[in-house]
């Protein structure tokens, strides 16, 4: 039999990692985009709580603050729900994987977005305010189709680094891929073949991936000229 | 915030946890920066025999997680009989050496891109220089194109120390007693997040800024010529 009848569950455990890293991508890209417009120079007080996020979590491990997060936040909240007379709240590690390993990933897609908006020729952002649209309408029509473009080689970078530290939500306690494969290691006493099996999934996500994002990055440089040295 | 007893009865251990972090640090960027120079080399060499088995490696070890490679030489070896039996298997029972092992090959598959980036980088004409002079492919390499790739990787280097940096913390879950190890073992005896990740948070911001600023000291010398404050005026944008 193959993997000695553990391949569904390793395929279960495969649709948590993708959900994780989905999720995570997408509130990542909320802390990523909040936080490259604190740093435009609009405010000075929210560039500095933007610089401080992005140092802070730039400059500590992402399994140290995954761990610190993790029994951080399920402190407060007890602590909060003691309070409140909530009683016993259990977090969930699906839901703590995402939300912390978004708000790491958002600190580095903060770098990511801001150089993408910078890349932006100012006057386009001031000929749309000058035509008189709506500073959500440069937004959306100005900024963010170009600033895809510049963005697509950092932001598929931080989507393979996120998809693999996935695999540290497993220490947290997220039934993932690598939870189910050390639990099929255990039983079965073949550790190699299932960490090895989880290895090539990793790598075909990775492959996968690279091909999407080369797709959309044509997508989005349509009418680029590209530069022949 | 701190429970300063507490903090303070653990400083200790959270200083032999930065000698063990600081070592296994040590340790692979040495191996890796070795191991990266040929590997950079054979990577950007026009012959595929050389360059695809290169690119095969950094894109097999860039694309899984360091976890699972760790389990897989910590855990996995164990499966194979003749593994066990074989002369160097007390090698890898150790997880000082599978640790080893592991950030070593990690690091020199990042490190070899980053090198085999900038050696692509070199101005044609420098290349074309060397040739015209009659320098050997060896001299060109040791003379003209490592000399300026290792320069421009700076930048990059730095943050590959970093990340090796940060990733040394899987170590933690193969029984080496490094910060975050320490870190764990504190917050189970007094169950307090700050006395306990917070303070090894702290250690790795330090080191963190430390790799950056000797970076910062390298690059201000070894990429003087790039300092438009120093090399002429400003080109107006």
């Amino acid at each position: 039999m193959i993997l000695h009848g553990y391949l569904p569950a390793i395929v279960g455990g495969l649709k948590s990692t993708l959900s994780v890293a989905a999720l995570s991508l997408l509130v990542a890209c909320v802390f990523g985009l909040l936080g490259a417009a604190a740093k435009l120079p609009e405010s000075r007080v929210a560039h500095w709580i933007a610089d401080i996020y992005t140092t802070l979590i730039r400059g500590v491990p992402e399994l140290l603050l995954m761990l610190l997060l993790f029994y951080g936040g399920q402190i407060t909240i007890n602590n909060l729900a003691d309070r409140q007379g909530w009683g016993y709240i259990d977090i969930n590690p699906f839901m703590a994987g995402v939300l912390v390993l978004g708000f790491i990933f958002g600190a580095y897609l903060t770098e990511t977005f801001r150089a993408a908006i910078l890349a932006i020729p100012r006057g386009q952002i001031e000929a749309g305010h000058a035509y008189g649209l709506r500073p959500l309408q440069v937004f959306s029509r100005i900024v963010l189709p170009q600033m895809i473009r510049h963005a697509i080689p950092g932001f598929a970078n931080n989507w393979l680094i996120m998809v693999k530290a996935t695999a540290l939500v497993s220490i947290i306690g997220l039934d993932d891929m690598v939870h189910r494969a050390s639990l099929a290691a255990s039983a079965t006493r073949e550790p190699f073949t299932f960490y090895a099996t989880i290895a090539v999934i990793y790598l075909a996500i990775t492959t996968v991936s690279l091909v999407g994002l080369h797709l959309v990055q044509k997508r989005y440089s349509l009418g680029v000229r590209k530069v022949d040295f | 915030m701190f429970d300063w007893p507490v903090v303070l009865a653990a400083l200790p251990d959270f200083f032999r946890g930065l000698r063990v972090t600081l070592i296994l640090l040590a340790i692979a960027l040495a191996t890796g920066f070795v191991l990266s120079i040929p590997l950079a080399m054979a990577r950007v060499s026009q012959n595929k025999w050389l360059s695809m088995p290169v690119f095969l490696f950094t894109y097999v070890i860039r694309g899984t997680p360091l976890l699972v490679q760790m389990f897989m030489v910590y855990h996995g070896l164990a499966q194979f009989e003749w593994m066990r039996q074989s002369a160097v298997w007390f090698l890898f029972k150790d997880a000082w050496f599978c640790a080893w092992l592991v950030f070593s090959i990690s690091t020199t598959a990042y490190t070899t891109e980053i090198f085999a980036g900038a050696l692509r980088q070199t101005p044609s004409g420098e290349l074309e220089a060397a040739q015209s002079l009659g320098m050997t492919k060896l001299q060109i390499y040791a003379r003209i194109l490592w000399p300026g790739a290792l320069r421009r990787a700076l930048p990059q280097y730095s943050n590959e120390v970093v990340g090796l940096m940060h990733a040394t913390a899987v170590a933690s879950t193969v029984t080496l007693v490094e910060i975050t190890r320490v870190a764990r073992d504190v917050y189970y005896n007094h169950l307090s997040v700050t006395d306990s990740f917070g303070v090894a948070a702290v250690f790795y911001f330090v080191l963190t800024f430390t790799v950056v600023g000797i970076f910062k000291l390298l690059e201000k010398r070894y990429l003087k010529h790039l300092n438009r404050k120093v090399s002429g005026p400003v080109p107006a944008r």
